[in-house]
């Protein structure tokens, strides 16, 4: 299950590999974004460069900021500092709403279905562009149903698509944790965005399940679209990556391809501290058993 | 004891304008709390301002009823921007305590003898009411319907208010059916999935508690028309957590909840108190007098929140499904 | 020590159950009788007596309005005053400055306007306690050292009602819209050792301290904590609060009845300068200073209280570390419980008591522990300490009937400008 479609460094990166190293095609640059909690600097981004159509792995040890960090790409949280862009527009103090508007659509480490929604509203609740969402046009049925109706073959293809097509009419909170993780990526996919953000998409996801997230992953990429996502399982971003960059101690301390910055001296310090000599393609844990709270909250 | 008499003055109860205008109330609270999750304590100062800006507009400004109306309307909705645009932010119990004391603030300021001179202090206005009766269409004299007989003036006010009632849930029923309900629904559920998919949460809860702030004025309205009164010391919070039984009975979610609940909350304490009252009369319950019997109809309100709360919460009309996830 | 004290704690508790629900059964038939005798016949009445210095006061004018009358009543030689009125409602009363003899003043200069309250009973007494004539207008800055003092007074007793509130918020997460019942419950049940009963009155405030905390021990042991059981949400429970709060309101009227209760008809006239006060005040801001004392020793310098702060700041974390979370949650209720009665008692005697007591002062409460941080308890007592001079010194600016909307408008004010209160860490926060 290697990344059959490998990508030569050259096309992804300018000059030497390194953290903060500029990219050939950016979708996202990130520059000098700092958050402090109290007297504690969770997040401190000097520069970072996201490559477009590409799958990039954001990576560090618990507490390293890869959620705070996501929340403030996202708009979720305030930064006290930086600026960041998404393909060329200014996002610093953007509300969340509107950056996902722009395509740049997050899911949620704790995962956020829509408990009595049933499945298929969580997935129209995806959709944009639906007039019958503002007020006035919603009291009048003909100015929004043919819409309607587009949104819900969208999303019955895609839950096709994420195998839960038998679910369509249940409620959300009957689905198990790994088919939620699936729903929530699902509804995000139903805007078409341009760059889809994952928290910790194989936590809590039974190992039946992870290799369909795996494949699902795979196909946002070769659908388009660029993904970026937060992880812990080593295997998974060995696996599908083409870019990994790792955060410890809310920095950017190394940044390159998958194989290369496994052995990176760096990121093993940050991961391990004193034990050298551990493979880091080994210590993937079974992802049930991984701990579900927020590492940076 | 007269069962029958106390049926009969229950069913009265059911369909009485203080009924329609709990039922109006709880509409709006249905649409605050049931679809957008907003734990608003303060209906009775949005049932208020409606109710005081149309009495105002007639008294001090003389506007024809119409214009008051529509003013009541724009009241609620300016109160519900001033109450909205700083509070929808807070966390959820915090709006619960900043509603609150913002309706114990408007009643003090309706109270106090410094603005008397246009809201009447506390005893309130009266002479606003003659319009509203000239616009009687029913000829005098008395309609017996079965069950319930009504003069021509209480027929007027039953027609009013329940045609209200019966537009207000068929609007609303347009709308939780729409896309936009969904919005507030999904809000309900978690506010940060719906804000990461591109709604305008705080937009959404905004519009949501303008539209729940005017069925309560609408609701206000009625009651001090049929009343020709309108007093501060009725908006109290007792009003408000009255309106909350009313909710949670009928089921928060739901469009028919609040309005069967409204009829059946009403009857169920009437015939209560009636059935208690003659007991009394009989000499079975000793330890109390007649007038404790109408202490008994706030104590049933308040056990009736705490029972639903724990042992029915999603009503008797919620879905049962959903009781099952209940958080 | 530990189990000893939870098995005394355990008994104590269900005695005073026991104690509670005996009396809620034998107490009612009497109380309710007597007012059956004084509400034979429909007639409404809103009565009451003028007494200087004890004697009566012939003469004094009352003017009585609302519900569509406007209505002059005077004393007579017995200083006893009168009005029958057709309807039921709220009126008000006012006593006409003019009428007093010279040198006769309001006790409580501001309340020269109270409410009669005729929806709950056919007979309304209005008091209104003369003293010696303060009305001589007072340089403005002895009107700021008299509003400083109500103030201190005011913050005080506020301060002993809401280290409850904090408490159990700290604890638990609730919001507690039935603590004022158990503010009521206090200056009740004071009235009925005291007045009623002819106990003295500190046998009377004892043992209805000790009542107090076995009230909040029943709650939390027969209410509280099986909904925490059953994982009942917050925001849930915060209404099964809201609908106990009015329910205890109503079984208050139906046992005691919704007249005021005079707690202390006798007095003791103080003068500290510009300040006219009584020796009750005076003891009962010393008594709250002293118990506000005994609870920061407790949270700061005893196991149990650094316990109940640890299981405020991260319960989870607490369990962990070995603290019986639940063991600390009832002992924080008692003491709650025992502390809000005491500022019951405490209320009560200065204002006198009815059934409405508690509620109206809840959202002061509220006031006062948002203001200092939500389940902070020592910013609780800062918040109370706040709140009770913006109530008393707001009333130089406004006019006084809005000087409890004016504290409101401060704790609007704060949840919005500085949720975290005003000692809180911002971090806390969401």
């Amino acid at each position: 299950m290697s990344n059959s479609k490998s990508v030569s460094i050259d096309k992804i990166c300018i000059g030497e590999v390194a953290p903060g190293c500029r990219k050939v095609d950016p979708i996202l640059i990130a520059d000098g974004v700092k958050r402090q909690f109290g007297g504690l600097t969770a997040v401190d981004v000097a520069h970072v460069e996201i490559p477009r159509g590409l799958i990039t792995a954001l990576i560090g040890p618990n507490g390293a900021g890869k959620t705070t960090f996501f929340n403030l790409l996202t708009g979720f949280d305030k930064p006290n500092q930086g600026n960041w862009s998404f393909e060329g527009q200014n996002l610093a103090g953007m509300s969340p709403y509107k950056v996902a508007r722009l395509g740049m659509i997050r899911t949620f480490q704790l995962t956020k279905a829509l408990s009595l929604l049933t499945v298929i509203e969580n997935m129209r609740l995806g959709a944009q562009k639906q007039p019958g969402e503002s007020f006035l046009t919603s009291l009048i049925r003909p100015l929004w149903i043919r819409r309607e109706k587009e949104i819900t073959e969208v999303a019955d293809t895609l839950l096709k698509r994420f195998k839960l097509d038998a679910k369509r009419e249940d409620y959300a909170a009957s689905l198990s944790g790994g088919q939620r993780k699936l729903l929530e990526m699902a509804r995000a996919l139903m805007s078409e965005p341009k760059l889809i953000m994952l928290d910790e998409p194989m936590a809590g996801v039974n190992p039946a399940l992870t290799q369909s997230l795996l494949d699902h992953i795979k196909d946002l990429k070769s659908n388009g679209t660029t993904v970026l996502f937060v992880e812990h399982d080593m295997h998974m971003v060995r696996h599908i990556s083409d870019w990994v960059i790792v955060m410890a101690e809310g920095k950017v301390v190394a940044e390159g391809p998958p194989s290369t910055v496994m052995k990176d001296q760096a990121v093993i310090d940050a991961y391990l501290g004193a034990h050298h000599d551990t493979d880091l393609g080994t210590m993937s844990k079974p992802a049930s058993t991984r701990s579900k709270k927020g590492d940076t909250k | 004891m007269d069962i029958l008499n106390i049926l009969k003055l229950a069913l009265g109860e059911m369909l009485s304008p203080t009924t329609i205008t709990f039922v109006l109330c709880a509409l709006g609270l249905a649409v605050h709390f049931g679809f957008t999750g907003l734990l608003n304590f303060g209906q009775a100062a949005f049932a208020a301002v409606g109710a005081y800006g149309m009495v105002i507009s007639i008294d001090t400004l003389k506007l024809p009823l119409f214009l008051a109306v529509l003013m009541g309307l724009l009241c609620s909705i300016i109160f519900a921007l001033i109450l909205g645009i700083p509070t929808l932010r807070l966390r959820a119990d915090y709006l619960a305590i900043v509603t609150i004391a913002t309706a114990e603030v408007f009643r003090y300021f309706m109270t106090t003898i410094g603005f008397s001179k246009v809201t009447g202090g506390s005893n309130g206005l009266s002479q606003f009411g003659a319009e509203f009766w000239a616009l009687n269409p029913i000829p005098e004299g008395n309609y017996n319907f079965g069950f319930v007989s009504y003069r021509a003036d209480q027929l007027y006010v039953f027609m009013v208010g329940w045609g209200a009632v019966i537009i207000g849930a068929l609007i609303l029923r347009l709308l939780m059916r729409s896309p936009w309900g969904r919005v507030l629904k999904g809000i309900r559920e978690d506010e940060d999935a719906v804000r990461s998919l591109g709604k305008n949460v705080f937009f959404y809860k905004l519009q949501a508690l303008m539209i729940g702030g005017v069925f309560a004025s609408i609701g206000g309205m009625i009651f001090v028309l049929n009343l020709s009164n309108v007093q501060p010391q009725v908006w109290t919070t007792n009003f408000t957590f009255t309106i909350w039984s009313v909710l949670l009975l009928g089921g928060a979610a739901t469009i028919l909840g609040p309005i069967a609940g409204g009829m059946i909350f009403i009857a169920l304490i009437s015939i209560t108190q009636g059935i208690m009252g003659g007991l009394v009369e009989l000499g079975l319950l000793p330890f109390l007098t007649q007038p404790d019997i109408a202490q008994i109809r706030l104590l049933l309100i308040g056990l009736s929140l705490m029972l639903l709360v724990i042992f029915r919460p999603q009503g008797l009309f919620g879905n049962k499904r959903e009781t099952q996830f209940n958080v | 020590m530990d189990i000893a004290l939870r098995a005394v704690m355990g008994r104590f508790g269900r005695l005073l159950a026991a104690f509670t629900i005996l009396i809620s059964i034998f107490g009612a038939p009497i109380l309710s009788q007597a007012s059956a005798a004084q509400t034979d016949g429909s007639a409404l009445i809103i009565t009451g007596t003028v007494k200087n210095e004890k004697k009566p006061v012939e003469g004094v004018e009352f003017r009585i309005t609302g519900n569509g009358i406007d209505e002059i009543a005077t004393s007579n030689s017995e200083g006893k005053w009168l009005l029958e009125v057709q309807k039921k409602g709220i009126y008000q009363v006012e006593i006409l400055l003019e009428s007093l003899p010279k040198g006769v003043g309001l006790r409580d200069p501001e309340a020269n306007i109270r409410e009669a309250n005729l929806t709950v009973t056919n007979t309304a007494a209005v008091l209104f306690p003369l003293g010696k004539d303060t009305r001589v207008i007072q340089p403005i800055g002895d009107q700021i050292i008299i509003r400083l003092f109500a103030g201190l007074n005011l913050g005080l007793l506020l301060a002993v009602a809401a280290i409850g509130i904090s408490l159990i918020f700290g604890t638990t997460g609730l919001n507690n819209f039935a603590h004022g019942e158990m503010v009521t419950f206090g200056a009740l049940f004071t009235w009925l050792f005291h007045v009623e009963l002819k106990l003295p009155l500190l046998v009377a405030a004892a043992i209805t301290i000790v009542l107090s905390a076995g009230f909040g021990w029943l709650q939390d042991s027969a209410l509280w904590k099986p909904l925490r059981k059953r994982r009942l949400g917050l925001n849930q429970i915060m209404i099964v609060s809201i609908g106990l709060s009015i329910m205890l309101r109503q079984l208050y009227i139906l046992f005691f009845q919704g007249d005021t209760k005079v707690l202390s008809s006798e007095y003791e006239l103080v003068v500290l300068g510009p300040i006219n006060t009584t020796s009750s005040s005076l003891v009962s801001m010393g008594l709250s200073v002293v118990a506000l004392a005994f609870v920061a020793w407790f949270l700061t310098r005893t196991r149990i209280g650094k316990a109940a702060r640890a299981v405020s700041d991260n319960a989870s974390l607490a369990a962990a570390t070995g603290i019986n979370v639940e063991r600390i949650i009832r002992i924080v209720w008692v003491m709650a419980g025992a502390l809000t009665g005491l500022a019951g008692i405490l209320y009560g005697l200065q204002f006198q008591a009815n059934y409405l007591l508690g509620a109206q002062i809840l959202l002061l409460l509220f006031a006062a522990v948002t203001l200092g941080g939500l389940g902070k308890a020592l910013g609780a007592t800062v918040g109370a300490m706040i709140i009770g001079f913006v109530v008393e010194l707001s009333a130089l600016f406004i006019p006084i009937d809005l000087k409890y909307a004016a504290a409101l408008i401060i704790l609007i004010v704060v949840l919005l400008v500085r949720p975290q209160g005003v000692l809180g860490k911002k971090q806390r926060i969401g």
